[in-house]
């Protein structure tokens, strides 16, 4: 009988196979009493050197197939096993208890891992497990037993696991490896974003498919829907075989329209940008066309470190992505940390109501050392390339002037040392508070460009954090009273000449491109696999019938109502 | 032997990236090196040692050195303590 398990969509795509369960390896660990603890202390120390070896091979084989970050985890496995209170703790262990490495090793790692596991800190607990791979794996090597067991599937698979460790998903051939589903994790875990990097269908999440699943069951992974489909009969997989090939040909006509500009049906232009945290992240902007970088967020040269990254290195970072986009457009967003991002090291007071609190702009006019510094290393870059630098958070006219009134103070400074500052440097505001959205008429007389973030407009709009499980269902992207905040930012802008743009995830929404391109939208924004999809919907589109559309839709009375009137006039095909 | 005590002032306390710099430059030394807190002592040497003690914010240690090279250990780890972890 045809059973579907439910989980989370972690990676589209469809995948048909036979199940790979991926086993716990049989470790039974008995307690032994051992003679000659001087021969059982150099079979520890064997076997930690062999598992040494192994990652170090890991290691490498994770940095050349997927770059520095992928392989960091790696390192860390690596102090771990140098670890004196690891390898002395068993090797007195065996000496004064008499008891064989299998035991003092399974011990010592068990207390450590409830006592990081008992931590109140979430890179605390990502240790604990950090710790259970390696002693797992030294194990393996005390017990002499095969860990090879994903790298030597031979046959076309899915793989199916409680959840997969980085050094599984390194192990992984994609030549056999269809697809996997695993019983725990989220789109953001570490099992989830390998698959999406990796490009193979996923769910995670499923509770219990290593429970439901035997190896050898033949099963569709269906990484669109977050569904695993077990015995599907003969109807099934033939409409699944249909999704898959409808799948393939899009992607395959999305492929097509890597460099093509983004245009609608009727031959209206708009610019398809991507949002990016990191240099490392422009690979993929490039690979999915887009035609600039809509948000560059730069908090993340701020964060992981103890101090602040000093003119050089940010000059660098901006350097670097201006001269790859090639005289495309970079809105680099000056910091924007404060409220739930945090920077241990700039030493804030910690607040009741962090979102309405202390962050971004009103930090950075604050700490006008610390703004002064990033600013100046952003004109230095725009010199490398097309530059926009948009501040992020305001909410007052006078905050856009002092913040602009301090960038053209340091352009003086720079000028007056015989450097050579970006002269022409657009400069707009991220309009992310009602208070600027209501006043983009006041606003747009003075920016260069708006670029709408959505995430907190829709937040601060209906009072609802999306976060928090009661009142999510009120975070409402297709709200009226959102969409008249777009429409009344995007008019704004256009009155004075200007452009506007947008930059949360609503923008790369199927459901959203007709009504954003219907109210006049010039600029989308969002995550580089979403370019192309978006490209290829626009395709579909007249600027008319968006027009058409979005004026009946703001004056519609829910998000509901809106949902359905896109899809009822069959602007999304799902 | 030399001993020195700290006030932790580092929000996080010694977690992370402040750890490992303590842990790899304890390394470069044949002292033996340990770290105190909350009446519990390890050995700086080891990264699970020194964060399973749970050091927070506003936290008082005590970093004690003994052996050939204590001289310059005390010093080296002083350095790493008084750049980012607390004075």
């Amino acid at each position: 009988m045809t059973t579907t398990l439910k989980g989370i969509a972690a990676s589209k795509g469809i995948a048909f196979a036979k199940a790979f369960v991926l086993e716990q390896p049989e470790m039974n660990i008995e307690k032994t009493e051992i003679n000659d603890t001087g021969t059982e202390v150099s079979r520890f120390h064997e076997a930690v050197n062999n598992a040494k070896r192994e990652l170090q091979v890991i290691k490498n084989k994770t940095l050349n197939d997927m770059g520095e970050d992928k392989a960091e985890i790696f390192s860390a496995h690596l102090l771990v096993l140098e670890d004196p209170e690891i390898i002395d703790g068993v090797t007195s262990k065996i000496k004064d208890e008499q008891v064989n490495a299998e035991s003092a090793l399974k011990e010592l790692s068990d207390m450590y891992v409830t006592m990081f596991e008992g931590m109140d800190n979430e890179y605390m607990k990502e240790r604990a497990s950090d710790i259970r791979d390696v002693s797992q794996r030294i194990l393996l090597h005390l017990l002499g037993v095969e860990n090879t067991s994903l790298a030597a599937i031979q046959e076309e698979t899915v793989v199916i696991a409680e959840d997969l460790t980085p050094s599984d998903t390194a192990q992984l051939d994609l030549n056999y490896v269809l697809g996997f589903a695993t019983d725990i994790g989220g789109r953001t875990s570490h099992s989830a974003i390998m698959a999406r990097s990796m490009e193979i269908p996923a769910v995670v999440g499923t509770k219990q498919a290593t429970s439901s699943i035997q190896t050898g069951d033949f099963l569709i992974i269906d990484g669109m829907e977050g569904e695993v489909i077990l015995q599907p009969d003969e109807d099934m997989i033939a409409s699944y075989k249909k999704k898959q090939q409808d799948y393939l040909r899009k992607k395959e006509e999305w492929a097509k329209l890597v460099n093509e500009p983004s245009t609608a049906k009727d031959g209206t232009r708009v610019e398809l940008a991507a949002n990016i945290g990191t240099p490392d992240d422009l690979e993929g902007v490039l690979a999915n066309g887009a035609e600039g970088i809509g948000l560059y967020r730069t908090e993340f040269l701020y964060m992981g470190r103890d101090e602040l990254p000093d003119e050089e290195e940010q000059f660098e970072a901006y350097k670097k992505v201006l001269e790859k986009m090639d005289g495309r457009a970079v809105v680099i967003r000056t910091l924007d940390i404060g409220g739930d991002k945090e920077l241990p090291y700039l030493d804030l007071p910690s607040e009741l109501n962090p979102f309405l609190g202390f962050r971004a702009i009103r930090l950075c006019l604050e700490q006008t050392d610390m703004f002064r510094t990033q600013l100046r290393a952003l004109l230095r870059a725009g010199a490398y390339g097309n530059l926009k630098i948009m501040f992020p958070m305001v909410a007052t006219i006078e905050e856009f002037r002092e913040a602009k009134g301090i960038l053209e103070d340091v352009k003086e400074d720079l000028k007056q040392e015989g450097q050579q500052p970006a002269e022409d440097v657009e400069t707009g505001i991220m309009v992310e508070i009602p208070s600027t959205a209501a006043a983009a008429d006041i606003f747009a007389k003075e920016v260069d460009f708006f670029s709408i973030g959505t995430n907190d407009l829709i937040q601060y709009t209906m009072a609802a954090d999306r976060m928090s499980e009661k009142v999510s269902h009120l975070y409402q992207p297709y709200h009226p009273a959102v969409l008249r905040l777009v429409k009344q930012v995007i008019e704004a802008a256009h009155q004075e000449g200007k452009w506007a743009g947008m930059c949360g995830e609503m923008a790369g929404e199927e459901t959203a491109v007709p009504l954003l391109l219907g109210l006049g939208l010039d600029e989308f924004s969002m995550s580089a696999t979403s370019v192309l999809p978006a490209r290829s919907q626009l395709l579909t589109l007249t600027t008319e019938d968006a027009e058409e559309l979005a004026a009946e839709a703001v004056n519609l009375p829910t998000a509901k109502d809106v949902e359905a009137l896109v899809y009822e006039k069959g602007f999304v095909q799902n | 032997m030399k001993e020195q005590t700290y006030t932790i002032t580092n929000d996080t306390g010694i977690h992370a990236r402040p750890a490992t710099q303590l842990v790899n430059k304890a390394g470069q030394f044949s002292s033996e090196i340990t770290l105190e807190y909350n009446g519990k002592s390890v050995n700086l040497k080891s990264i699970m040692g020194v964060m399973s003690l749970g050091v927070g914010k506003n936290s008082e240690v005590t970093i004690r050195v003994e052996g050939s090279d204590e001289e310059e250990a005390m010093q080296a780890v002083d350095e790493v303590v008084k750049e980012g972890l607390g004075e």
